[in-house]
């Protein structure tokens, strides 16, 4: 078994990828606070839908259970951007 | 003479026992109203959350998102290796996972040790309650994870695991991987967010 022939490999390279995307990329002041904020979030979300369907094998599970799951990152993303968009300016 | 088809469907599981999953499903639901109740509070006063997040250290973070990932991916070679039965490869796997495990647990502590060194503790400000109450939380199950990897690996030093076999590590190895994706929002949610 080569690492690099799994599938879980290369889900990691890419959450890595991502990682540092976000950490040393979005979150600088090259972007305004909307695209940066927005940005990471998505990324986040993105990455926790990875981990639970290679990772936690989420993928082959029955369609309910995967569904379920499925709608957490999501929701926890909408629910942090719109507290955040609800917050008002501070400069 | 009618055509027979011979593909094979993978049957849909759900890895490890299945009380493994109405925790992992419990623990996510607190921890979402975890993060809108931080939020709520970040509402009263955004500034003092911005000011408050500046004193973090982003890189660390970035890097124990790095040392989580790789855990899971250490984690989740392991388990297909006991699909595989692949035996021999089992402790070095698990065993990858219970030290990156504990290099998080080891990181974490120096970022507390640096905040209580400059007199920053729960009760300095709401931002810095619920720094420490959130990744507190997190850090007990990091904790929790890492005790659990080592026993795994312990046992599969006896040849324990295969692909017959696998339902403890699998479902120790589905609760890390929710340990890992709860870090993933974490991090952003107190180092990254910025104010407009």
């Amino acid at each position: 078994m080569s690492v690099l022939r799994e599938r879980v490999t290369w889900v990691w390279l890419g959450l890595v990828v991502l990682t540092c995307v976000t950490t040393w990329g979005l979150s600088k002041d090259l972007f305004s606070p909307t695209v940066a904020v927005v940005g990471i979030f998505l990324i986040a979300a993105v990455k926790v839908r990875y981990v639970m369907l290679d990772f936690q094998e989420l993928r082959y599970a029955p369609i309910p259970v995967r569904a379920a799951f499925e709608v957490w990152p999501w929701a926890v993303a909408g629910i942090i951007l719109g507290f955040w968009f609800a917050a008002p300016a501070i400069m | 003479m009618g055509v027979v088809t011979t593909e094979q469907v993978k049957p849909r599981r759900l890895p490890g026992v299945e009380g493994i999953w109405v925790f992992i499903g419990a623990d996510s639901v607190i921890f979402a109203i975890l993060f809108l109740s931080f939020m709520q509070d970040r509402l009263k006063n955004p500034a003092l959350f911005e000011a408050s997040r500046h004193t973090l250290n982003m890189n660390l973070g970035g890097l124990d998102t790095v040392i989580l990932l790789t855990s899971s991916w250490s984690v989740a070679l392991a388990v297909q290796a006991m699909k595989r039965d692949q035996i021999d490869r089992e402790p070095r796997l698990l065993l990858g996972g219970a030290v990156t495990g504990l290099m998080f647990v080891v990181s974490k502590s120096f970022e507390y040790f640096q905040k209580f060194s400059h007199g920053l503790n729960p009760g300095t400000n709401a931002f810095y309650m619920w720094y420490f109450t959130l990744t507190g939380i997190h850090l007990v199950h990091v904790v929790v994870g890492t005790s659990l990897l080592t026993y795994l690996w312990v046992r599969s030093l006896r040849g324990t695991y295969d692909h017959l076999h696998r339902a403890v590590p699998e479902s120790v190895a589905s609760y890390w991987h929710l340990v890992d994706l709860l870090w993933v929002v974490l991090f952003p949610l107190l180092y990254l967010m910025r104010a407009v």
